[in-house]
């Protein structure tokens, strides 16, 4: 080999260029506070969500007459509701129907989503021009309206809520995965293993699928925020978690009735609502620059 | 420019028919007999022929389509079963108050968001950035029905400064009819705010790094010359259209807000409607929902290409 064409071989000189992708995406997380912010008040509420049985102080849904809208106190830190409940328990224990829904709604959504996304990037004609069609059709509905549409006609149940938010947020991933497929389709790589004989679908799922993954894994945090918004907002208008199961939307909608008397049963599911949500946001921003390849 | 309009329209077709295939099959998703389960606690089998016949739940799925597609496309929603009412003229009746509480709530978004985002690109990695990214960050994690009860209950039960629910036409009185929107319309333009803060801040930065920046500069203008003539006009273009386009949002945000501040609006009327069981008013806000959603979204294109030289063919 001559020098001119050594001299084309680019050289490896520093040890970030020698490590897997994820590891350089995972290095440059943890350089980001926000990120690991976010990912440890995610990790605090799923612990709480896990384990609730255990470290809740009282049982969720156990009344109490003489317990009725007391202050936060030593024995009741978050204080009590309209009919005595715990709130700080019925907050720990509404932890799980908002993280629930977060991921099982993203769940059905990248399930649909992602199989149409890249049948439509990856075939491209007739069936491109339809799936794009009935993902414009969805996303013309805004998705909370969409979403009640949906939970009225199915009846109001926490799986009915999940589903219906899995439904309208399936359209984003439909679109950002054609046109993530679109882009990647025409790479070299995909052409090589078109050339060597590779039917359709192993090229979709083993060559085009893990190069939009980062893209994919992105959206899907920044969509949990939202679905547990939404979750939150059913539950709110009595479509989600039905009483007396506690979530966090439902124990919001009871606090309104009595705020004058009881602000404090307002102010922690709302507060808890917002830092899952805030921490979804964060680690979704870190995980965007993380995975950004511009950002080498 | 008429080419591109043409086509643009032509694209709305199939969006529409699919919409209304959406719409119409919601129907479809109700358990066991749809007549049945419309009529709610009502047991009278009059009550029920007539849900029947409403719907022509008696013909097959297609047939039942083109029947409510014509009427769709002839301004027929049909008629609500609880008001006793056609869902035409209680939609039209409550659009208006939303499209003010909209209105308003945009109005807030732009005074909020394009300044902080100037500002945040212009004093890029200053305390001002910084603190214009954690407003525009809370705007977007705040459940705005959180946000709602929280001012009510400072705004309204511990100063007493704005009234708690309620709503007055403007034309009867602007002055309560302000008082009584402005909690509600900062709470809808607030999560707005936080999106057109960071679009706004990534436009500047983008501009400000441009070469004809660079040559205002060079030749000696004022640094305020420089981004409220130069850098702003060109950054701003796709924020106003991105604007238009959250005015579709807005609508969907209406639901909560209204439900929480009690005015009798659009977002309103499709709750009442979804436990009242009252479905074909349910599929007429999504229908009109979507159309406005649909048309805010062709305007923003022919304005974005209008204000956008480069763009014209």
């Amino acid at each position: 080999m001559t020098d001119a064409a050594l001299s084309t071989i680019p050289v490896i000189e520093t040890a970030e260029e020698l490590e897997s992708p994820s590891r350089r995406a995972l290095r440059r997380l943890v350089k980001r506070k926000g990120a690991v912010l976010g990912f440890i008040v995610l990790a605090i509420f799923i612990v709480l969500a896990l384990l609730a049985p255990l470290l809740a102080p009282y049982d969720p849904i156990a009344t109490s007459w003489t317990l009725v809208r007391k202050p936060p106190s030593a024995l009741h830190w978050f204080g009590t509701d309209d009919l005595g409940r715990d709130v700080l328990t019925r907050v720990i224990y509404g932890a799980r129907a908002s993280l629930l829904a977060g991921a099982i709604s993203i769940g059905i959504a990248l399930a649909v989503g992602v199989p149409l996304g890249l049948l439509s990037g990856y075939r491209g004609g007739f069936i491109d021009a339809l799936i794009s069609r009935m993902t414009d059709a969805m996303l013309a509905c805004p998705s909370l309206i969409l979403a009640i549409a949906f939970a009225a006609f199915l009846g109001p149940s926490l799986g009915n809520a999940m589903i219906a938010i899995g439904i309208t947020a399936t359209p984003i991933f439909v679109r950002l995965t054609r046109a993530q497929t679109m882009n990647v389709k025409v790479e070299d790589y995909v052409e090589a293993a078109r050339a060597i004989g590779n039917p359709r679908w192993r090229i979709a799922l083993f060559h085009i699928l893990p190069n939009i993954l980062p893209a994919l894994l992105v959206q899907a945090t920044l969509s949990i925020a939202t679905a547990i918004i939404a979750e939150a907002a059913l539950s709110f208008l009595g479509l989600g978690q039905q009483p007396p199961a506690p979530s966090w939307g439902s124990m919001l909608n009871a606090a309104q009735r009595f705020l004058t008397s009881a602000p404090w049963m307002a102010i922690w599911p709302g507060l808890a609502i917002f830092l899952v949500v805030l921490s979804f946001n964060l680690l979704g921003d870190g995980l965007r620059d993380a995975l950004d390849p511009r950002a080498r | 420019m008429l080419n591109f309009l043409a086509r643009r329209i032509a694209q709305l077709i199939p969006t529409l028919f699919f919409v209304s295939i959406l719409i119409f099959s919601l129907q479809q998703l109700l358990p066991g007999d749809p007549a049945l389960v419309m009529a709610g606690e009502e047991r009278d089998p009059a009550v029920i022929e007539q849900i029947r016949k409403q719907y022509r739940l008696d013909q097959p799925i297609p047939v039942q389509y083109v029947y409510w597609a014509k009427g769709v496309l002839l301004g027929d929603f049909g008629e609500s079963l609880r008001i006793k009412m056609p869902v035409r003229e209680l939609i039209a009746q409550k659009l208006p108050v939303t499209l003010q509480l909209a209105a308003m709530a945009i109005v807030i978004a732009f005074l909020i968001g394009i300044p902080a985002g100037i500002i945040s690109a212009v004093r890029k990695g200053t305390a001002w950035d910084y603190g214009a990214n954690l407003f525009a960050l809370w705007g977007i994690s705040t459940p705005n029905f959180w946000l709602g009860i929280m001012l009510i209950f400072f705004f309204s039960i511990k100063l007493g400064w704005l009234p708690a629910s309620g709503y007055v036409p403007l034309t009867e009185d602007w002055r309560a009819s302000l008082a009584a929107t402005i909690m509600p319309a900062f709470v809808l333009g607030n999560a707005i705010a936080a999106i057109l803060m960071r679009h706004t801040r990534s436009a500047m930065l983008q501009v400000l790094d441009s070469d004809y920046v660079r040559t205002a500069r060079a030749k000696g203008l004022s640094e305020r010359s420089v981004i409220l003539k130069h850098a702003m006009r060109n950054a701003l273009t796709p924020i106003i259209t991105l604007g238009a386009l959250e005015l579709g949002t807005l609508l969907s945000g209406a639901v909560l807000t209204e439900q929480i501040f009690s005015i009798p609006g659009f977002g309103k009327l499709i709750v009442d409607a979804v436990f009242n069981r009252d479905y074909a008013v349910v599929q007429g806000v999504v229908l009109v929902t979507a159309t406005i959603y649909i048309t805010l979204n062709l305007i923003a294109d022919v304005a974005y290409i209008l204000v956008n030289p480069r763009l014209r063919g």
